[in-house]
């Protein structure tokens, strides 16, 4: 079994609900349990959020979500063309965030390391970042 | 959100209604600095029942909340708390700060 979605969204703090709703929807194919879905939610709406506040600052932008289901394993990318990250270890540091003035608490990577199965960010300054992210639902 | 204050033991309950993200944040935090600076309360309790999501957003919030009432003296807890909820704050350490019954 494979199945495929694709989400171009706007780069508004309102379309968070709509992208972890959106892919939670899709994934229930799989006949996830309410805990898995609760995590692969809270996975996806720290990845939007991320491009939203850190790629694009705010400003406009698109934000691409894939989702793609092979037998149980759900994968999900979430890419930027916004500014990059120039220290990907240090980004992934739970505690780590370059902007402690916006209340941020520097823990979405470690929530979606710890709520996914995997997780690998690509970036290149100035490019963008892609986070892709799998999960098999059991 | 529903907002209860007791006078007599200047307890400020806010019952928090719709789903934590970075959208709704905002909205949460005007509306919860404007009571805690108006009552000033020695006790606050946020109520999580009605809230079925939370991510990374509402850690900055609360923490926030909690520096701002210490200063002025009062005690936080937190009421109610959902499995997944109470998994990210127990993840960033929170409930060792804030006490969650
Ligand atoms: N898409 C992105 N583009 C550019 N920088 C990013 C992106 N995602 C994350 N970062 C960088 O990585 C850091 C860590 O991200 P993480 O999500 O762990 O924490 P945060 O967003 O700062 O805080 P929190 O998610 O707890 O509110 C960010 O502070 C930011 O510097
Ligand atoms: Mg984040």
């Amino acid at each position: 079994m494979e199945n495929k979605v694709k989400l171009e969204l706007m780069s508004k703090s309102s379309n968070e609900a709509f992208a972890r709703i959106a892919i939670a929807a899709f994934v229930s194919q799989l006949d996830p349990t309410i805990e898995e879905i609760a995590d692969i939610k809270t996975a996806v709406s720290e990845a939007v959020t991320n491009c939203i506040i850190h790629a694009y600052e705010e400003k406009e932008g698109i934000i691409y979500v894939t989702c793609i289901l092979k037998n149980r394993e759900v994968t999900i990318e979430v890419q930027d063309n916004g500014i990059g990250i120039e220290n990907i270890d240090m980004a992934k540091e739970p505690l780590y965030t370059s902007k402690p003035e916006l209340e941020r608490s520097g823990m979405g990577f470690t929530i979606i390391d710890s709520f996914m199965d995997e997780m690998k960010i690509e970036s290149i300054v100035g490019m963008g970042t892609k986070v892709t992210m799998k999960k098999t639902i059991k | 959100m529903n907002i209860k204050y007791d006078e007599v033991d200047k307890l400020l309950t806010c019952q928090i209604t719709e789903e934590i993200d970075h959208h709704t944040t905002e909205k949460i935090r005007r509306i919860l600095d404007d009571e805690i600076e108006r009552y000033i309360p020695k006790r606050i309790v946020f109520d999580f029942d009605k809230v079925s999501f939370m991510d990374s957003a509402g850690i900055g919030m609360i923490l926030g909340r909690y520096k701002m009432i210490r200063m002025l003296g009062g005690s936080v807890e937190m009421i109610n708390v959902k499995s997944n909820v109470r998994k990210i704050f127990e993840m960033s350490g929170v409930h060792k700060i804030i006490q969650i019954n």
